[in-house]
C-alpha cells in the first residue's frame, strides 16, 4: 500500500508539486521585505525554520558531551593509576631530559619545552606560517559569522572555521598549547551557554509577548522597525551557534586527538 | 553551468566515494573522504548552491577530516575485516 501510494507523488524536480507553488515563492518574495535580510538562505534558516536551527545546534553540542562522555571521563579513571615519563628540551642547548618520577614538579621556564613522548614535530616553518595565518582565519571567520545576512555563511560555518584556526594551532604547536589558550572549561561553559543564547532569544520573544523566537518581539527594546528587528535577531542567534560550534569542535578534537587523556594530540 | 565540468566533478565523487569505502587504509578513506567533500562542495558551487558549499567546505572538508585522522591516529591503521 504504501508503495501504491508512492506512485502519486510529485515526479522528480516537478516545478508543480505543491512544495514549490505556496512556501517556496512565497520565501524568495517576502523574505527580504519581511526580515530584511539578503541572503534568503540565512533569513530561512534562522528566521523561518528557526526551531530546526536550535535543535541542530543542541544536536552539535550533544555530540561534544558525547564525546566527552566517552573518551574523557573514562581515560580520567585511568589517569589516576598510571602516571608516564615526562620529557623536555632545554631549548638553547637542544638536550632532552626524561623524568621519570610523576611527584617531581617542572615549573613553566621560557627555556623548557615539554616534549610528546611519541610525536615531536619541529618545523619551524610550519609553525611560524601557522602563527601569522591563525588571526587571519578567525577575523575572516568573525566576518563569516556577522555577515551571514548578505552573503553565505552563518553561525555553523563561522564556527566551524573559528574552532579550525585553534585546531590549527593545536596541530602546528602541541595540544598543551591549545589547552592553555583554550581551557577544557571554558569551552565546557562556552559550549551549552552558545545553545542558551539562542533558546535565550527566543525567551525573549515570549517575554515581549510574541510567539517563541519570532523576532520581531525585539524591536521596542532594539528601538527599531520590525524587520530590522528580525534581522538583528538572526544576528544574536547566529553568535549563539558560532560559540557553541566552535567550543564543541574544539572539545571534539581534544578528545579524540588525544584518546581522552589531554596530554598530546596528533 | 558547463554540463563537462559539472560532468567531470560527478564522476570524481562518485570515483572517491567507492574509494573510500573499499581501500584497506583507514588514513587513506580519511584523506579519501575529504576529497570527497571537497568534490561534492564544488558540485554545490556549480548548481549555485552557495551556502551549502560554503558548509561542505568548512565541516566535511575541512574539521571532519581532522577528526578521522585523529580517530585513525589513536586506533589502527589497517582494517581487521
Amino acid at each position: 500500500m504504501l508503495v501504491h501510494a508512492t506512485l502519486d507523488f510529485p515526479g522528480w524536480g516537478d516545478p508543480n508539486a505543491p512544495a514549490h507553488l505556496h512556501v517556496a515563492p512565497e520565501y524568495l518574495e517576502q523574505a527580504y521585505e519581511k526580515t530584511a535580510t539578503p541572503n534568503v538562505v540565512t533569513a530561512v534558516l534562522a528566521d523561518y525554520r528557526s526551531y530546526d536551527t536550535m535543535f541542530e545546534t543542541a544536536v552539535v553540542f550533544s555530540a561534544g558531551l558525547a564525546c566527552f562522555f566517552l573518551l574523557r571521563v573514562q581515560s580520567r579513571k585511568k589517569e589516576e593509576e598510571e602516571e608516564e615519563d615526562r620529557y623536555f628540551r632545554h631549548l638553547a642547548t637542544d638536550m632532552v631530559i626524561r623524568i621519570r618520577t610523576p611527584s617531581m614538579h617542572v615549573p613553566d621556564s621560557p627555556y623548557l619545552q615539554q616534549l610528546d613522548p611519541y610525536w615531536t614535530p619541529r618545523s619551524l616553518i610550519v609553525r611560524a606560517a601557522c602563527r601569522v595565518l591563525t588571526p587571519f582565519i578567525q577575523l575572516f571567520a568573525l566576518y563569516v559569522v556577522a555577515h551571514g545576512h548578505h552573503s553565505p555563511g552563518g553561525g555553523f560555518q563561522g564556527g566551524v572555521i573559528l574552532g579550525a584556526s585553534l585546531i590549527l594551532v593545536a596541530l602546528s604547536h602541541d595540544l598543551r598549547t591549545s589547552m592553555k589558550m583554550t581551557p577544557e572549561k571554558l569551552m565546557g561553559v562556552l559550549s551549552p551557554a552558545g545553545v542558551l543564547i539562542y533558546a535565550g532569544v527566543g525567551a525573549l520573544c515570549v517575554a515581549a509577548g510574541h510567539n517563541f523566537l519570532d523576532y520581531g518581539a525585539l524591536a521596542e527594546w532594539l528601538g527599531t522597525a520590525p524587520e530590522a528587528a528580525r534581522s538583528l535577531g538572526i544576528l544574536f542567534v547566529e553568535v549563539g551557534v558560532a560559540v557553541c560550534v566552535m567550543a564543541t569542535m574544539i572539545i571534539i578534537y581534544a578528545n579524540l586527538s588525544s584518546a581522552g587523556g589531554h596530554k598530546q594530540g596528533l | 553551468m558547463i554540463w563537462q565540468v559539472d560532468l567531470a566533478i560527478l564522476a570524481l565523487v562518485v570515483i572517491c566515494a567507492i574509494a573510500a569505502v573499499t581501500v584497506r587504509d583507514l588514513l587513506g578513506a580519511g584523506i579519501l573522504f575529504g576529497a570527497y567533500s571537497f568534490m561534492l562542495c564544488l558540485l554545490w558551487a556549480a548548481m549555485g548552491a552557495v551556502d551549502v558549499a560554503f558548509t561542505e567546505a568548512s565541516v566535511g572538508a575541512g574539521v571532519s577530516t581532522v577528526f578521522f585522522i585523529a580517530a585513525v591516529f589513536r586506533t589502527t591503521r589497517r582494517t581487521k575485516d
